[in-house]
């Protein structure tokens, strides 16, 4: 009964698409957008519409990858990709298909920033209207919901979540299988699914585009999940900044409660899941759980010690799960495919596939999908098409605020959870912004500290007061002012904040200064000058 | 209905062997044993918040450090609360919350009776080798008992508890981030015109520092009384019980 329901809903637009020989595919993600995308798309229905051409439709889809060359447009299926599409290239693109290619903005996919990529997170990103509900269910959407409904049982989902190996896309990389075990086993009278959609690292936009471009996607892998652990209730957790994620989860969920995929008895079937958005009022510390528990709360988004986790004491005192968009969007595609298939593409200890927001000085900046193991070269050099300009490569930043720069001599690593810790950086949530030689290293240090420092919350001493001491003394650094003491006090306090403050925000807020002087150290020293004398000579 | 058996744990403190109830914190069985742990947002009789980071431990196979003030012992637990690393941390946190503000003693109200004051000395900070931010905030002198330095706070937020938990006026709270934040009386009017304030000056007498001190005190003379915290918390024992 739950399989047929699906069918249903998805028969409208198979019936639509069998009319439909042709797409004209627009990018309406947030970076074609501000870029005209939706007047683009207006533009080539109007003239559809004018034209009488019911067999050619165009339609809005998600991010297609390359976000610097919006609007991006695809002609499906001969599948020929154009750049920078302006309201006058409408006709001619039209013209073109079925016909001899539209030169002037056709770009070769043939490329290896398409042929390097794997898509799981994002398959669908490309192809489907994210404001259609029937156009997810056509992609094969809530099928995973559906199998897990109706032929599994909740700990044959967690078994098959361990299986695959994931682990949170949100930065830290906690198993995911065994947070939901977790929840799964805790007690009390309610449970809570909460999605952390609050992305705030400079760079990042990768929960964002999944948002945009498959919101149907990230709510399936939380019901997904509500029906394992347990939970009747769940949050998405949005950031205000993303007003187009936030239109189009609204939309998402309320297109899925009136068809029956959501709400009370999901499907027909006897669980019920409700999910509400938050918005998130602007602070880059309720990315951190607790903190961001405590906002939904109604409470000043501050972090509290963990133990207890939110698994035993999360919202309002229940167990709550908590994850990231991406590894919610990941899910769908383990229920469907199975754990072992997941764990077949990746590292030992990391599996899958993970998308990152690549921007800064590389050629191709944009979204892409690439399997864990991956090297940094071939992320910035074959996908990313290298420095452009001339420049040769410094060093490649990832984690945000909370993370490090590589330099070039890392650059064959294997990309994992523990590699890039290795190296003084983290995974984070996905942000990489590559560097050329012109970048001052104590800059990017010092920029990335004034953001630790504006974002933190001001509750435990070390974040606090640490932050501000570190941005002024590289301050003083870049100036010219600073001696090796000085030097020497940084280091210390580097130290005492990563290891004194309370959440992951102070204790990784020094990360850019520990990796930038581990490998580039020279660029400090060189900035240093000499003590002064500790009493001034007298005037004569 | 047979009562519930208090469940015991053993555990090592700077290598004596104690016993605690299962679900007390690091704090209360050291304190319960006469060991010491520097603390300076903790108050017994208030909600723990683990913000100054004083009270921060070691425990035997973990590399991290653990706030004593809020981690629950468990079954041979060996906790470490006296080491030169320690030491050193707790040196500089407190050179960094004496760097903050203003913090000068000489001609503070509190001088003699501070408790940071007090810690930096216990700890042998004998000077500051970050720079002060010298930051300057208004006195709100609105009240007309009471006055505000924020000058002298250190953010340790146990006049935001004890006004919420134990008065229930929830007057103070919060406002702004970082190195930015302040207590504020309602939405950041004056003192004196608080409507919420209940006059009741526990927030003045739970200030570990001159931020919050009756009017009328000069140099040295502002000393603190809580009496009335530890007596109030057993008296609501007694009565839940």
């Amino acid at each position: 009964m739950i399989h047929e329901m699906l069918e249903e809903l998805g028969s409208g637009i198979a019936k639509e698409r069998e009319k439909t020989k042709h797409e004209i595919r627009v990018c309406t993600a947030a970076g074609c957008m501000s870029n005209g995308a939706d007047k683009v798309l207006g533009a080539f229905q109007s003239e559809l519409k004018e034209r009488k051409q019911t067999a050619c439709k165009a339609k809005g889809v998600g991010c297609m990858g390359p976000c610097a060359g919006g609007p991006v447009v695809v002609t499906h299926p001969d599948n020929r990709m154009h750049h920078k599409v302006e309201v006058s290239d409408v006709p001619a693109i039209i013209d073109s298909i079925g016909a001899a290619a539209y030169t002037a903005r056709q770009v070769s996919t043939d490329t290896p920033f398409y042929k390097r990529q794997q898509k799981i997170v994002l398959e669908n990103c490309s192809s489907l209207d994210p404001e259609r509900l029937e156009d997810y269910i056509a992609h094969d959407g809530y099928q995973g919901l559906a199998h897990v409904l109706s032929e599994m049982s909740s700990s044959e989902v967690i078994q098959e979540i361990m299986a695959s190996g994931l682990r949170g896309r949100g930065g830290a990389g906690y198993p995911t299988g065994l947070k939901w075990s977790t929840v799964a086993k805790a007690g009390g009278r309610k449970k809570y699914v909460v999605c952390n959609a609050d992305e705030g690292d400079p760079g990042a936009f990768m929960d964002r585009s999944v948002l945009e471009s498959d919101p149907h996607r990230v709510i399936e892998g939380m019901a997904i999940a509500a029906v394992a652990v347990g939970a009747e209730e769940g949050y998405l957790y949005v950031r205000a900044e993303y007003p187009l994620a936030i239109s189009r989860l609204h939309k998402a969920i309320r297109q899925a409660e009136r068809a029956g995929v959501l709400g009370k008895r999901m499907l027909g079937s006897t669980h019920d899941f409700h999910v509400q958005i938050r918005l998130g009022a602007g602070a880059f510390v309720c990315g951190e759980e607790t903190a961001l528990l405590a906002s939904i709360e109604g409470k000043a988004g501050k972090p509290r010690p963990r133990p207890p986790y939110p698994a035993e004491s999360g919202l309002w005192g229940y167990s709550t799960l908590i994850n990231n968009v991406e590894t919610f969007a990941s899910i769908p595609a383990i229920i469907k495919n199975g754990g072992d298939w997941y764990a077949s593409i990746g590292t030992e200890s990391s599996k899958g596939t993970k998308v990152f927001a690549l921007a800064g000085s590389v050629t191709n900046t944009g979204l892409i999908e690439v399997p864990m193991g991956i090297s940094l070269r071939e992320i910035v050099f074959d996908i990313g098409g290298g420095v452009p300009d001339g420049r040769s490569f410094k060093a490649v930043q990832t984690g945000g605020p909370s993370g490090g720069c590589i330099p070039a001599e890392h650059l064959d690593t294997p990309v994992d959870f523990e590699n890039l810790a290795k190296l003084g950086s983290i995974m984070g949530s996905g942000g990489m912004i590559v560097m050329d030689d012109t970048a001052n290293m104590i800059d990017v240090a010092r920029y990335f500290m004034e953001f630790s420092m504006t974002e933190s919350c001001g509750k435990c001493v070390p974040c606090r007061v640490g932050t501000v001491h570190m941005y002024n003394l590289l301050g003083d650094i870049l100036d010219g002012k600073a001696t090796a003491k000085d030097l020497a006090l940084l280091e210390e306090l580097c130290d005492v904040t990563r290891t004194a403050s309370l959440c992951g925000l102070g204790q990784s807020a020094p990360n850019p200064v520990v990796s930038t002087l581990q490998y580039f150290r020279s660029e400090y020293d060189a900035l240093l000058v000499e003590e002064a004398p500790a009493v001034p000579a007298a005037k004569e | 209905m047979d009562e519930q058996p208090i469940a015991i744990k053993t555990l090592t403190i700077d290598g004596k062997e104690v016993g605690a109830r299962s679900g007390d914190t690091i704090l209360q069985v050291a304190q319960e044993h006469g060991i010491w742990i520097p603390t300076l947002c903790f108050l017994d009789g208030l909600t723990a918040y683990g913000s100054c980071r004083i009270c921060m431990v070691e425990l035997e196979g973990n590399n991290r450090l653990f706030p004593a003030c809020v981690t629950k012992v468990y079954e041979g637990m060996v906790v470490i609360i006296h080491s030169p690393r320690l030491e050193h941390y707790r040196r500089v946190i407190v050179e960094m919350l004496l760097s903050e503000r203003p913090h000068i003693c000489s001609v503070c109200v509190s001088n003699g009776h501070c408790e940071l004051q007090t810690m930096a000395q216990l700890l042998g900070v004998t000077s500051v080798r970050y720079p002060y931010l010298m930051r300057k905030h208004d006195v709100d002198a609105s009240n007309h008992r009471f006055l505000h330095d924020d000058n002298r706070c250190i953010l340790c937020g146990r006049c935001v508890r004890v006004c919420s938990e134990i008065e229930g006026a929830h007057t103070w709270a919060f406002s702004g981030r970082g190195v930015e934040s302040r207590i504020v009386t309602d939405l950041d009017q004056p003192w004196g015109e608080s409507e919420s304030c209940t006059g009741c000056s526990k927030c003045v007498h739970v200030c570990p520092t001159g931020a919050l001190i009756e009017k009328g005190r000069s140099v040295a003379e502002m000393a603190k009384r809580r009496q009335f915290l530890p007596y109030l918390t057993v008296m609501r024992k007694e009565d839940a019980e």
